[in-house]
């Protein structure tokens, strides 16, 4: 985001860098990329339009309907929701470690967030029904329970999702926020401006390239998530990733196998379509860096 | 627009055990501008953050044209500062930074807008209003944060070492358009270097702080010519350090007598100040001086001459260096005025840094 000045200006200048070899350092990359994205993609793509042998648009069709829709909606509704939330969360968690004092306090956070960011799959499923499930330790020492609580519907997936969303967000954000020079809050005093004055017109723009970085990085995280999501929900909340678990595992009409590969194309459309909301508005909230 | 009289009265400030300020008394006159000179950590950046308010003082009072301002918050102050470097907001363009105290106090657009070319055009920049804070050199960018520190009108301006991450030519000229914006303004200005030449430069006059502690306030003639104290004398231009015997109330030096400015400390041995100026050399193959370095800054050279078991820097016009070569014997005579005198130190070198061997002419 903030490359592409430098980058021009390399380019522009030294023009005997441009026919360096460096470019066969990204070969490896590229062809893995190729392998491992491109072929499955074209998979995708050809056995969406076949049924029976015969081009088709009914697995689409099918892909976009009833349970299949309620679950690609579920998604959309459990990604957005928990991208919003921690970002915000995870936006003000940094920013009171950055602005703390306690060195230790600091570090602690910091690496904390390193390992819960990576912390997902039936790990973290376990470690959350062990806790807060039915018969979790809390759960039963609390008598939650019997007060109607559980962990099994959107709202709990949507907190154990979290636990990691705050943390990936708090490692995105905190070099930002370590960015904001304290001369630009001393010069906005000395211009008057009071605190919330500051952070509308210069803190907050200045850091809006990365908060909607972050949002869509929370949005692809939970949008892709399906471990966890199997292990403690199983099927009682609606979600696309289950949807073509489900599909793969023959658990489908004779025929219909392919609908697990159009549920997969709407995955990868409906990403791009976030793209195209956030690019634009990445652009021009970045304006000012090139 | 008409400057406000600024008076510190003994700030004291300290950070973790140490006194950052250490009861600083100040009076700075209305439209003056003042130069807080002083090695790193002396406390004349704390003081000015005190007169901004991004400092409030552990003891003493902050006064503007005789009003206590000391608990008033920063964003409520008629000071406008200059800060070292990178100090716009780099979100904003150049025309929105100068304007950006007007925006926060709900002016409209176009009479901000128009207020911020005028401002522009006063730092010799009217065409870059558009541009943002990355697009401009480091020289543009401090003046177009001195735009935007006087665009409210203040009444005083606080410079924190605004000329110093640029580069020595800009640094000249822009110090000259500070100095005549001020004057034309007539604002009262705080001026914090660790740049003597700056502040001599600029200053109607510079106090020199040390410690926490004001070591002088005077006229930068008077602060060269007739330093109150050994450290200001060192700390302002070069000064050689000689030793001589107390006789009376004059002192021995070099084989003249010359009358004492200032207090006589308690011991007859003493050091002898002497500004490399007021050491005259002559040419005489008898002689037991020897030049040993020379090193020419075109006006003028200075000379490292040797002179028995001491060493002494010496200023001659710059055309003198041929005559005055390394290895030339000269006689060495010092400018009969008052000298200050200290407790002798032991050291017999100049109080500046070695000229290094490439500057050998």
């Amino acid at each position: 985001m903030t490359a592409p000045s430098a980058v021009r200006t390399a380019s522009a200048s030294g023009g005997g860098r441009t026919k360096s070899k460096s470019w066969l350092a990204t070969v490896p990359l590229l062809a893995f990329v190729i392998l491992i994205f491109g072929v499955p993609l074209v998979i995708i793509l050809g056995g969406t339009f076949k049924r029976e042998g015969a081009f088709s648009a009914a697995n689409i069709t099918e892909s976009l309907q009833g349970a299949y829709l309620t679950a690609l909606l579920g998604s959309v509704k459990l990604s957005a929701l928990v991208a919003v939330v921690g970002a915000l969360l995870g936006t003000f968690l940094a920013q009171a470690v950055v602005t703390s004092r306690f060195r230790l306090l600091r570090e602690a956070v910091l690496t904390a967030s390193g390992v819960l960011s990576n912390f997902g799959g039936i790990p973290l499923a376990f470690a959350w029904i062990a806790t807060l499930g039915n018969s979790g330790v809390i759960t039963k020492a609390l008598g939650l329970d019997s007060a109607g609580w559980s962990l099994y519907n959107f709202w709990g997936l949507a907190l154990v999702y979290l636990y990691f969303s705050i943390p990936l967000m708090v490692v995105v954000v905190v070099p930002a926020l370590d960015g904001l020079r304290p001369q630009w809050r001393e010069a906005a005093q000395n211009n008057g401006a009071n605190t919330w004055q500051f952070w509308r017109h210069v803190g907050i723009p200045v850091l809006t390239p990365t908060l909607l970085g972050g949002v869509v990085l929370l949005f692809g995280g939970a949008f892709a998530a399906y471990a966890t999501a199997a292990a403690m929900v199983g099927g009682t909340v609606p979600l696309v990733t289950l949807q073509i678990a489900n599909a793969l595992s023959g658990n489908v009409l004779i025929g219909h196998e392919n609908v697990a590969l159009a549920l997969s194309l709407d995955m990868i459309i409906i990403a791009g379509l976030v793209m195209a909301v956030y690019l634009p508005l990445q652009r021009r909230s970045a304006r000012w860096l090139r | 627009m008409n400057g406000a009289k600024v008076e510190l009265r003994g700030l004291r400030r300290n950070f973790s055990g140490t006194a950052a300020l250490d009861g600083l008394d100040l009076t700075i006159e209305s439209g003056e501008l003042i130069a807080l000179l002083g090695p790193s950590g002396c406390g004349k950046t704390t003081a000015l953050r005190c007169v901004a308010g991004f400092e409030q003082p552990d003891e003493g009072a902050v006064l503007v044209d005789g009003k206590d301002i000391t608990r008033v918050p920063a964003n409520k102050r008629d000071a406008g500062m200059v800060f070292q470097s990178y100090s716009l907001f780099p979100n904003l363009n150049v025309r929105d930074n100068v304007a950006f105290g007007l925006r926060v106090r709900k002016v409209p657009a176009t009479k901000r807008h128009a207020r911020a070319q005028e401002l522009l055009e006063l730092i010799g920049l009217p065409h870059i209003g558009g541009r943002f804070p990355h697009q401009l050199s480091g020289g543009q960018q401090q003046r177009v944060a001195l735009a935007r520190a006087l665009a409210l009108e203040p009444r005083v301006l606080l410079l924190d070492e605004p000329l110093s991450a640029l580069d020595a030519k800009v640094r000249v000229s822009l110090r000259e358009e500070i100095r005549r914006l001020q004057l034309s303004l007539g604002i009262t200005t705080i001026f914090v270097t660790h740049d003597q030449e700056e502040a001599l430069s600029m200053a109607d006059r510079v106090a020199v702080l040390r410690a926490g502690r004001l070591e002088q306030v005077a006229d930068p003639a008077t602060l060269y010519d007739r330093p109150a104290t050994p450290f200001v004398a060192e700390f302002v231009g070069t000064m050689n350090r000689v030793p001589g015997r107390i006789e009376g109330d004059q002192v021995a030096v070099l084989g003249q007598t010359l009358p004492v400015d200032g207090d006589l400390p308690g011991t007859p041995d003493v050091d002898v100040l002497i500004r490399p100026e007021a050491v005259l050399l002559t040419p005489d193959s008898e002689a037991d001086g020897m030049v040993l370095v020379s090193s020419f800054r075109g006006s003028t050279a200075q000379l490292r001459v040797q002179l028995g078991d001491i060493e002494v820097l010496a200023d001659v016009p710059g055309h003198d260096s041929v005559r005055l070569a390394p290895g030339t014997r000269v006689r060495v005579k010092l400018v009969e005025r008052p000298v200050l005198v200290s407790a002798s130190s032991g050291a017999t070198t100049p109080a500046t840094a070695p000229v290094p061997e490439h500057d050998v002419v």
